[in-house]
């Protein structure tokens, strides 16, 4: 992966912060969040902070994982349903493979998500983690 | 607009060719449809591929492509759709020729994929899903259909069992297809013993990674019987979207891009699910098999499963799918997979398929889309 400070900056409201985008016309709610509506075509959004908690909706416990990425496999990915309703992809940490489950509740923690090799930018991001 | 018709199609057994790169497997796919017309004067090529800049730093892979068929000095463009470049490339190709522009276009998809380790391939794919929100998370692209695939078991109350139907039928039409890449026969036990990929997708859920070529020629209407005694009509072509990233959808379950191109194209061809005789499907999983019969209208949302139980979609029925073996079994060269289905279609219908077929063809429709249902595109073609 190609990474540059400037990339990982212009992102860091949404992956740092869990900002998703409200439309400002039908109030649907996007995570990652868009400049426009998807749905009702409607160009003006604005930024919202989005709920920390919810619950999984699906998941799956990947074993063949691109390059980069072996170090941190198996990778448990959620499909996570934030409190508002508003659904976020992310992995799951935190948790033994084979103890998900649908409906199990999350919360959202700020964690390493990948090293540009030894010397390059390392990035962080929002994962879950159950909620005690 | 005019009449587009497809009057010749070839291709190369998909496989692992260690010995020959594109412009070889072009060139060797390109013969094959030369010598499936009388005769042949391209004026441009449209070349379906999605990895050619990622893993072999190439672009301007039409001038490759021409260079490799002998015919330096045509215009022409690639068209990137992920794993469904090839059947996007086709309607662009449909387009040069409805509009009057050129009477003779040929369309190329290829790819290679087998000189690179698993890992490699594994991350070169996951560029279909979204790179800031899915891939930088090491998301796999088996891994997005995987979540798919659970809350659609979820949902619908599938088993393991039920879900390793497919491959199973696919392996068995793809061992009697000489172009195939599997031609083995498996069996249930084979799929749900078979090593996890990102579970609950295994290995035998999955299409198999290889090379391939396939090219089609069309032509307009009025050069048609020129140049084949058999001309198959393209009538009626769509294409349809869905949200990139997967957590930004509406209903997960419900294949939007699908339906949307299908929807044009029945409208196009002025044709119905019902009318379809023969089809072909993008089954690079078990799941993307089961929402393309329900997108295309062959099923309502959440019964193909049931379906595909109770014998339903298998050689002789209306429609008959994949009896190519499909993504599964014939093999999915990411962007050239689309040029095959429309070219296994168009045999069909002309009878001269090589492997399963059915006896009486008339209305044909191939289907191939890029991402998880993420950019569709459905061709219609008729005797
Ligand atoms: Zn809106």
């Amino acid at each position: 992966m190609k990474i540059s400070p400037a990339r990982v900056w212009r992102e860091k409201g949404s992956r740092y912060r869990l900002e998703g985008s409200k439309c400002k016309k039908c109030n649907r709610v996007f995570y990652p969040p868009k400049p426009s509506c998807p749905y009702c075509s409607h160009s003006e959004t604005e930024k919202i902070d989005l709920p920390k908690r919810g619950r999984v909706i699906s998941w799956t416990v990947e074993y063949v994982v691109p390059e980069g990425y072996r170090e941190y496999a198996p990778i448990i990915i959620g499909l996570i349903e934030l409190e508002d309703g508003t659904k976020v992809l992310a992995p799951i940490v935190d948790v033994d493979v084979d103890k998900v489950y649908e409906g199990m509740h999350v919360e959202a923690v700020l964690r390493k998500i990948f090293e540009d090799g030894n010397e390059g930018i390392i990035i962080y991001g929002i994962k879950f983690s159950p909620t005690i | 607009m005019r009449k587009v018709h497809i009057v010749g199609v070839g291709m190369v057994r998909i496989d692992r060719y260690y010995d020959k790169g594109y412009m070889q497997l072009i060139r060797d796919a390109a013969v094959s449809a030369f010598n499936d017309v009388k005769s042949y004067e391209p004026e441009a090529i449209v070349v379906g591929n999605m990895l050619s800049s990622t893993l072999y730093n190439q672009d301007s892979l039409a001038a490759l492509a021409l260079d490799a068929i002998g015919f330096r000095g045509l215009g022409g463009l690639k068209v990137e759709a992920a794993c469904g470049s090839g059947g996007h490339a086709v309607i662009v190709g449909y387009s040069l020729v409805a509009s009057g522009l050129y009477d003779q276009v040929m369309v190329v998809g290829v790819e290679k994929m087998s000189d690179y380790p698993t890992s490699t391939i594994t991350s070169a794919l996951a560029q279909a899903a979204n790179a800031e929100y899915e891939y930088i998370y090491g998301v796999s692209f088996p891994a997005l259909n995987a979540l798919i695939m659970r809350l659609y078991m979820l949902k619908y109350e599938a088993r393991r069992e039920d879900m390793a139907l497919w491959p199973v039928r696919m392996h068995e039409y793809g061992s009697r297809n000489p172009y195939a890449q599997l031609r083995n026969r498996i069996t249930i036990e084979d799929v749900i013993n078979s090593p996890i990929v990102s579970d609950p997708i295994r290995l035998m859920d999955s299409a198999p990674i290889g090379d391939g070529a396939a090219v089609i020629i069309l032509s307009s209407e009025d050069v048609a019987r020129k140049l084949s005694d058999t001309p198959v009509e393209i009538a009626g072509v769509g294409l349809g979207s869905d949200g990139l990233d997967l957590s930004s959808r509406e209903e997960l379950l419900n294949p939007i891009s699908i339906k949307r191109a299908a929807e044009k194209a029945f409208r196009m061809s002025k044709l119905t699910p019902s009318d379809i005789d023969v089809a072909e499907i993008h089954d690079a999983f078990t799941i993307t098999a089961l929402l393309s019969i329900e997108g295309l209208g062959f099923a309502d949302l959440g019964e193909s499963w049931k379906l595909v139980k109770d014998g339903r979609f298998a050689v002789g029925d209306k429609p008959s799918v994949n009896l190519s073996g499909g993504l599964k079994a014939r093999g999915h060269p990411v962007g050239a997979t689309g040029v095959y289905q429309i070219a296994e279609i168009a045999m069909q219908l002309r009878g001269d398929f090589p492997g399963v077929k059915l006896d009486k063809a008339e209305k044909g429709l191939a289907m191939n889309t890029g991402g998880v249902g993420t950019l569709t595109s459905v061709v219609i073609l008729k005797r």
